[in-house]
């Protein structure tokens, strides 16, 4: 009887102000209802791919025979398997898969970064945000390269689009590689959906590579450390994992399925 | 420099090993995943059950980023709810929407 009582109180104080009910400071809550916001956003864009993904035939043959068309969609192992300095050698989803290497441990760093932050740490502060902006940075550089080399086409034998319909595929005279108006490798829809989900993802960890740069050099003139905290890390942390998190389920349903 | 010199007198914590010990073995399963999902797709055929096993692998990783790296397992119930909720409900519009993908297709091929 007596605790109920006192757990109606508390719970009537949580609620009546003063103090956070979430037990969270305003800022980083607020960080997490933009993040729940921006994972519709992606939850939008990718539902959209796995809705137009079925409602194209599937390929049925095997994988090495891989020939894209229009009338199929296409499978992401015989796209997505260029490396770079290794031109016309086909290592299926390797790169893609060192991006998602690169993305999660860049993550780990970030995590590392807010745990010195707990501990005043700003040395190990500093160097985590540096390898965390490296790995960023590595990640665009990584992505350009993959959207250079789909625009540009595979140059494999047999792909392309045959513009003047005469059963030769010509460099200079057919169309190879994809725009946002011709694609090679199957449906217009994927090139589209390609270049807006990997795009909308890209500008996601290039807004983080400036917040970490913004936060990393707070750190290192001792801003975060006059201020007595490094809260600061920690928000930036909960977007840089966000991105993480998303590129996941990009790598899952885009390159994966 | 300056800045450097005069606020070195802040008292450092050491660094707790269990932490970052734990943090690393996080990074690990998210690797051995990753690398589990790579061996799926080249050694099992292509169809429902390999889908399955993607989507379901998927969220595994995610529930370690955001409960772990994100910290929200150690957050509060009611902050838990209002980010887990909403996403319980995106992932039935995933289920019907897929679905509503395959009931077009069967509309165009009975169509055309």
């Amino acid at each position: 009887m007596a605790s109920s009582v006192s757990v109606e109180q508390t719970a009537k104080k949580l609620w009546s102000g003063g103090v956070s009910p979430f037990r969270v400071s305003y800022g980083k809550l607020m960080m997490w209802f933009f993040l729940l916001s921006d994972a519709f956003t992606f939850s939008g864009l990718l539902i959209t791919y796995g809705l137009l993904r079925y409602s194209y035939p599937a390929y049925e043959g095997k994988l090495s025979d891989f020939v894209p068309s229009q009338d199929y969609w296409p499978v992401p192992e015989a796209v997505f398997d260029g490396v770079p300095f290794l031109h016309g050698v086909s290592i299926p989803l390797a790169f893609v898969g060192l991006m998602t290497f690169i993305l999660i441990l860049s993550s780990v760093t970030m995590v590392l970064a807010v745990e010195a932050g707990h501990r005043m740490d700003r040395k190990n502060v500093i160097k985590w945000m540096l390898w965390t902006i490296v790995g960023g940075l590595t990640f665009l550089g990584c992505q350009a390269w993959e959207w250079s080399h789909f625009i540009a086409g595979s140059g494999k034998e047999g792909w392309g689009i045959d513009l003047n319909g005469d059963g030769i595929l010509q460099a200079g005279v057919d169309f190879f590689g994809a725009n946002l108006a011709m694609n090679e490798y199957g449906p217009q829809l994927f090139a589209d959906l390609f270049f807006f989900i990997t795009g909308f993802h890209g500008m996601h960890v290039l807004s983080g590579v400036v917040l970490n740069s913004v936060i990393f050099y707070q750190a290192a003139v001792g801003t975060l450390e006059r201020r007595g905290h490094y809260e600061m890390v920690e928000k930036a942390g909960l977007y840089w994992h966000f991105v993480d998190l998303v590129w996941v389920f990009v790598f899952t349903f885009f390159y994966l399925i | 420099m300056t800045h450097l010199e005069e606020t070195s007198t802040v008292e450092v914590k050491p660094a707790d090993k269990s932490v970052i010990k734990r943090l690393l073995r996080i990074a690990l399963i998210l690797f051995l995943v990753t690398v589990f999902e790579f061996v799926c797709a080249f050694t099992m055929p292509r169809g429902a059950l390999l889908i399955t096993i993607f989507v379901s692998l998927t969220i595994v990783k995610a529930f370690y980023i955001v409960s772990e790296f994100m910290h929200l397992k150690y957050e509060s119930k009611v902050l838990i709810w209002s980010i887990v909720l909403p996403m319980i409900l995106v992932v039935w519009l995933i289920v019907a929407l897929i679905y509503e993908g395959g009931s077009i297709l069967a509309d165009r091929t009975a169509m055309f």
